[in-house]
């Protein structure tokens, strides 16, 4: 569905010229969800306005969606959704004219154009709203008819830019659920940015993460979390020897993980936890030590990205 | 769907649009108004100076308000894209394969429509307060007000593209108006100016086409003023519409 090579984009600016994206490659099979995911100014959604012709890349080049991207746009337009994070609707208008409108600009009938934006409004639970005004809508209810504008035209691609920014928790629930059935029950292959590491674990296939325009990792949520060194594991010991004991049968049972002792808790790392923790158990039975506790702390995209990036999502980009 | 299709389209939308906030529209005419009301009655006696031109004042007074409503009632539109653009709305068209000439083109006719209508009211208004002139020069006066009009909305568009915020075009207005509105004889004829004002204001277009409507509503339609006039505004139509379809096609940043 997406196939970008080298894609890279900068931009004049009185410093110089600055690469905003520069020279990622995204491969994107048909039915995936693919996250894109990197804090704010790595080239997210410069990236996104690349691949949907908003913006003509500096160098590179990429097929979406059948077809090239830069030789044509046109086609590839007709082929894609575009959601963008600010929403996409005129408060004065009706949900209905824009559902009609939006539609017609993709040459579809005026009846068809009604006919695929009421079942839109249906499947993505905005019965009733045909007639109103958008700025009546809530927060949640505008992003899902951006979403249904989105999908007018019955797009295989979809892309979705930060697409549940700014909703509280519940709406951002159920929105979640909606992209899901996208894709579940009607096929749709889904790129989407977000910074939230929670939206990414929940939905995505596969991830991408992008830092200063570079592409710095990718695979799917899971396996990010595995290329750490694993889970933590803390064990609360009877007491403070015991805890020192079992810390020497964990070296040698594993000399390249050191663990740490700190009173009566021993903390050390397993590259599963699931799988090795029955063994550890066992090991120290046979020490004759019997820990009390025992808590798991699995890694998060957080963990991920912080080891990756060397600092955390939300924080400012680096300074170049 | 053809790109005139589409234009209809989204002209249909934006007139819709309009209509449901009707606000601007009527400002639009009770500017106008109040220039027929406030300051034409004193033009009534300068029209005895030497140098004014033929015609009773209001002939001379009526065009340049029409030629007025048409740069600035136009000049203004970008502000209604900046706020489309903030909503997302102007990216939304983006991205589907409409015609960018069609996303441009369509905003510009309901501009046209909507200064068409402000037009004939005012000079509606202008027949109550004394104008007396040839209808078939009044309907052509409005055709070139119409193009200029045209020629405005695009450029206008064009910049709310490029500046993308309500200042930064506010402020590129405020420092074009002034200078184009006294080197044009909107108020005042450039025929009462000193000899070197009317040079410099020989290079304004809009001079041009202030002095073609006047010249229509004497009731000439073949004269070389008229000819100058209908240069001038093709010419800022076609620069204008070029410049907007190009700021429309090229990606925003």
């Amino acid at each position: 569905m997406i196939e970008a090579r080298a894609l890279t984009r900068s931009f004049k600016t009185r410093e110089g010229v600055v690469g905003a994206v520069r020279g990622v490659d995204i491969d994107v099979g048909p039915g995936e969800i693919v996250g894109f995911l990197g804090p704010n100014g790595a080239g997210k959604t410069t990236t996104q306005r690349m691949l949907t012709t908003l913006l003509a890349p500096s160098a590179g080049s990429a097929r979406v969606a059948g077809h090239d991207l830069v030789r044509e746009p046109v086609e590839v337009r007709r082929r894609i959704g575009y959601v963008a994070q600010s929403g996409g609707t005129e408060p004065e208008a009706r949900v209905g004219e824009e559902l009609v409108d939006h539609g017609r600009l993709y040459g579809l009938s005026e009846s068809e154009a009604a006919a695929r934006g009421a079942a839109l409004l249906e499947r993505l639970d905005l019965h009733d709203s045909w007639a109103r005004l958008v700025k009546t809508l809530s927060g949640g209810q505008r992003r899902r008819l951006d979403i249904a504008l989105g999908l007018i035209h019955e797009p295989p691609l979809l892309f979705l830019d930060e697409p549940t920014s700014g909703l509280d928790p519940q709406a951002r629930a159920n929105l979640w659920a909606h992209i899901r059935s996208l894709r579940d029950d009607h096929g749709v292959t889904i790129f989407l940015t977000t910074h939230y590491l929670e939206e990414a674990d929940a939905l995505c296939d596969r991830i991408l993460v992008i830092d200063e325009g570079l592409i710095v990792a990718v695979g799917a949520p899971e396996e990010l979390k595995r290329g750490l060194a694993g889970d933590l594991v803390a064990l609360t010991a009877r007491d403070a020897g015991d805890a020192a004991r079992a810390a020497v049968v964990l070296e040698a049972r594993s000399p390249a993980s050191t663990p740490e002792v700190e009173g009566i808790l021993v903390r050390f790392h397993l590259p599963s936890a699931a799988e090795g923790l029955p063994e550890v158990f066992w090991a120290l039975e046979e020490a004759d030590i019997s820990p009390i506790g025992v808590e798991v702390h699995r890694p998060t995209l957080d963990d991920v990205f912080l080891s990756l990036t060397g600092r955390a999502l939300r924080d400012e980009p680096a300074v170049a | 769907m053809s790109p005139a299709a589409q234009t209809w389209l989204i002209f249909r939308r934006a007139m819709r649009l309009s209509l449901r906030n009707p606000v601007w529209v009527i400002i639009g005419i009770v500017q106008p108004i109040l220039y027929l009301a406030l300051f034409g009655p004193l033009l009534e006696r300068v029209a005895s100076t030497p140098g004014f031109p033929g015609g009773s004042s209001w002939q001379v007074f009526v065009p340049g308000l029409l030629v007025q409503l048409g740069i600035f009632g136009a000049a203004f539109v970008g502000f209604g894209l900046v706020a489309e653009m903030r909503a997302g709305v102007v990216e939304r068209m983006r991205v589907t394969p409409a015609s960018r000439v069609a996303l441009l083109g369509g905003r510009v006719l309901r501009d046209v429509v909507v200064l068409l209508v402000q037009g004939a009211l005012l000079v509606l208004g202008a027949f109550a307060f004394g104008l007396r002139a040839p209808i078939g020069g009044v309907l052509l006066g409005l055709a070139v007000v119409a193009v200029l009009g045209a020629a405005f909305a695009s450029a206008s568009y064009a910049a709310a593209l490029r500046l993308g915020t309500e200042d930064a075009l506010a402020s590129l207005l405020n420092t074009l108006a002034v200078p184009l509105l006294l080197l044009s004889g909107i108020l005042l004829p450039m025929s009462l100016a000193p000899g070197w004002l009317e040079t410099v204001s020989d290079a304004n277009p809009l001079k041009h086409v202030v002095d073609g409507v006047r010249a229509l509503f004497l009731g000439e339609t073949a004269s070389a003023t008229v000819g100058w006039a209908v240069v001038a505004v093709l010419g800022l139509v076609g620069a204008g519409l070029a410049l907007g379809t190009r700021t429309f096609g090229r990606e925003s940043g």
